[in-house]
């Protein structure tokens, strides 16, 4: 019987003003880290709505990474908060569907923090290897 | 004179609310039953499947299914239907996108089989005898349908023409789908037969809504009386008015129940829970997590509030099979 390592797949959302920027600066600083998860650049973390987290997961998906602003620094004043609570609200009805915690994050990294998008993406890559595929592992 | 188009009304995992729902047509269902031959209405008369059976394809005009689909029996139903009609309405909320029965997608069968045959304290007779498909007592071999590990909305088991929402759907859309059937007025396929526009648009409420809501406190009709007057949203209630299409009349308001979404979304919406849980977030106060934590305890159940009646069709269907969180 072939099997075939599971590599997962994360759909990042990254907003244009910090971590969208973060990760165009670990691509020129040549930081090297998973090549898991390919980014969707947002206005803001804001404009990520939650029907988005859910369709990637239905579509396919393992993991949904959300980056915007640290709290205070939004380009947009409000946006992250409202993403914040969102988020929480979203994490509570992901887990009465039966999503780990492991599979839908949220950070705060600005412009500056490169490292940080590598620290996240590798670690979270990592958690997801561990837990297996979203969809029907048979 | 010419035939009268055939009409079907059928059932599957329901309340009977939906055939309450025809009976409230009142004097309107006069001119229904003038106008076509019902030829199955299982809770007002006596058709067997055998019937229907020997009915040509086609030959039904429109059938109208209530209900969400949850057992083998109920699927080899709507796939007859489905071959004898040439029409066929999702008609309700359990029908249209799964409705309470749907809220089971939390569980599975075997989750449900234990609480139900095992577990609650009204058990009568032997704890734990569970329904067998197949059995024989005294050597006669009885077969009961299959029970699914979940629940789907109508158009997840067959194509669907229209859909009539609402749990159950008012009497004006149903005589509205009614006349539009019979005079072959009808708007494109896959319509859902009520206005595309949010519940709060019609809400006798809706000026008391304030364009900038911040709470912070999560009110709930169990435990705080509603003020009569004022939209639910600003008083902290969660009424899925935003998010929720328009054309019920508003009964539950009028009533001073918020809105909890039974007829399901506008177009262009994927995920009904979803759509709602955005908007509410947005109007909530806090901004750090141990903050909106505390708000959002107050919220003893999201998705049974934000999918009362959707969760089949949400974009997720259901907890995943073995889950462990
Ligand atoms: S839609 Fe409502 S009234 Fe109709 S069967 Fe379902 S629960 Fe009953
Ligand atoms: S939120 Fe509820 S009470 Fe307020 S306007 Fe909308 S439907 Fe009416
Ligand atoms: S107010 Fe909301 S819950 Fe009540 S009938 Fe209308 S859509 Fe359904
Ligand atoms: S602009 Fe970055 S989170 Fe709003």
């Amino acid at each position: 019987m072939a099997t075939t390592a599971f590599e997962p797949r994360i759909v990042a959302f990254f907003c244009n003003w910090c971590t969208y920027t973060a990760s165009d600066l670990a691509g020129t600083a040549r930081l090297a880290y998973e090549p898991t998860a390919p980014v969707i650049r947002v206005m803001c973390s804001g404009r990520v709505d939650p029907q988005f987290v859910l369709k990637a997961l239905q579509e396919g998906a393992d993991g949904v990474l959300i980056g915007g602003c640290h709290p205070g620094d939004c380009h947009y004043q409000e946006g992250n908060y409202k993403t914040l609570r969102r988020f929480r609200l979203l994490k509570r009805i992901l887990s009465q569907f039966g999503v780990e915690d492991e599979r839908v994050r949220l950070e705060w990294i600005s412009a500056s923090e490169g490292d940080r998008v590598q620290h996240v993406i590798n670690e979270m890559t990592d958690q997801l290897r561990k837990l297996g595929p979203w969809h029907a592992r048979s | 004179m010419a035939e009268k188009p055939k009409v079907a009304f059928y059932w599957c995992a329901s309340c009977g609310g939906c055939e309450e729902a025809v009976v409230d047509l009142e004097e309107q269902i006069l001119k229904v039953v003038d106008a076509v031959d019902i030829v199955l209405w299982p809770v007002a008369l006596d058709f067997k499947r055998r019937d229907i059976e020997a009915m040509p394809d086609q030959s039904i005009a429109v059938a109208f299914i209530n209900g969400g689909i949850r057992m083998s029996e109920q699927e080899e139903w709507v796939h007859m239907l489905r071959k004898k009609a040439r029409i066929v309405v999702a008609f309700g909320a359990c029908a249209h996108l799964g409705g309470i029965p749907g809220l089971a997608n939390l569980a599975d069968r075997r989750r449900i089989f234990d609480t139900v045959y095992r577990e609650v304290p009204t058990q009568e007779g032997q704890p734990g005898t569970f329904p067998q498909e197949s059995s024989e007592p005294d050597g006669n071999r009885l077969a009961l349908p299959a029970f699914w590990d979940e629940v789907k909305a109508l158009d997840q088991v067959i194509d669907v023409d229209y859909y009539l929402p609402g749990c159950a759907p008012p009497p004006k859309l149903i005589w509205g789908a009614i006349e539009a059937i019979l005079t072959g007025a009808l708007p494109p396929k896959g319509a859902v037969l009520s206005p595309n526009k949010a519940c709060c648009d019609d809400c006798p409420r809706k000026d008391s809504k304030p364009d900038k809501i911040e709470l912070t406190e999560i009110k709930r009709p169990a435990t705080h009386v509603a003020d009569p007057d004022l939209c639910f949203l600003a008083q902290g209630f969660v009424c899925l008015g935003p998010a929720t299409r328009s054309g019920c009349g508003n009964p539950c308001i009028e009533g001073n129940m918020p809105c909890r979404g039974c007829m399901g979304p506008m177009d262009d919406v994927f995920d009904q829970g979803a759509k709602f849980l955005s908007a509410f977030a947005s109007i909530l106060a806090p901004k750090t997590e141990a903050e909106i934590d505390r708000l959002l305890d107050q919220i003893p159940d999201p998705v049974g509030t934000f999918y009362r009646f959707s969760l089949p069709k949400s974009l997720l269907h259901r907890r995943r099979p073995g889950a462990t969180v």
